[in-house]
């Protein structure tokens, strides 16, 4: 199996501003490593969105990016509520986001949705009361 | 602007991020009336070629600065969000 390089992110669960910092970095390091515009955005995208449900629904969590040769691995793990249904939660426009989060112009309950959309392999672990890990591949 | 050589190829408008994330394109104008800091990491991920706030909105110098440092193109204008698209769309 090829190398792969590394990257840790702990995402602050307080700190709704500077939420989507760590995508914005994975997308400067995955332009340096000359990742096509194409792969750089669906990483960069669906971490994003991962990174927001960390903040706005499991007060943070952290992301680990392992990129290869030949494809991308993202993690995301919290120990927020969890998902109790998530055939539900995946489904597009739901949302448990309060209102003074969609006043920010998020919980559309589409980031679910858009990560699945984006990534070529998605897989959801969340017990309830414990806490929520997603893995998700995107091919090269 | 931090960006000022971006050409123009297409357009969105929404408000709702997620929306944005999804549909919008690289080299887009992304139209919306949402101001907050977090349209900056939406335009750095999402690329669109600028972020044109409509009907006024004000831009806190938080969020300038953000635009500014990430190298997002950031333009207002006093018209609401339909004209802002009509206009555009002839001009493209
Ligand atoms: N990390 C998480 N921990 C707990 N619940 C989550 C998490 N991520 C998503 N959810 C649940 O799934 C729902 C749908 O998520 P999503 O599609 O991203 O929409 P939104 O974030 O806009 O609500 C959320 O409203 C929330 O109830
Ligand atoms: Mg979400």
């Amino acid at each position: 199996m090829a190398d792969s390089v590394n990257f840790h992110f702990d995402i602050d669960g307080d700190n709704f501003t500077s939420a989507g910092e760590a995508s914005v970095m994975i997308k400067k390091l995955l332009r340096q490593m000359e990742f096509s515009p194409d792969v750089i955005r669906r990483v960069s995208v669906a971490m994003y969105e991962g990174e927001i449900n960390m903040v706005i629904h499991a007060n943070g969590g952290t992301a680990d990016v392992n990129v290869f040769c030949d494809r991308i691995e993202i993690v995301l793990k919290d120990n927020g509520p969890g998902i109790a249904d998530v055939r539900l939660a995946m489904q597009e426009g739901y949302s448990t986001a309060p209102d003074n989060i969609r006043s920010l112009g998020f919980g559309a309950g589409m980031g679910l949705p858009n990560m699945k959309r984006y990534t070529d392999d998605m897989r959801i672990e969340s017990e309830v009361g414990r806490g929520t890990t997603i893995y998700m591949t995107v091919n090269v | 602007m931090p960006e000022p050589e971006r050409d123009i190829l297409g357009g969105y408008a929404g408000d709702l991020l997620s929306w944005v994330m999804g549909r919008a394109s690289s080299g887009d104008v992304w139209v919306t009336i949402m101001s907050n800091l977090n349209i900056v990491a939406v335009a750095s991920l999402a690329d669109p070629a600028c972020i044109l706030l409509a009907e006024g909105v004000e831009l806190d110098d938080g969020v300038r600065e953000r635009a500014e440092v990430q190298g997002v193109n950031v333009l207002r204008s006093g018209k609401n969000v339909f004209r802002l698209c009509a206009e555009i769309a002839s001009l493209i």
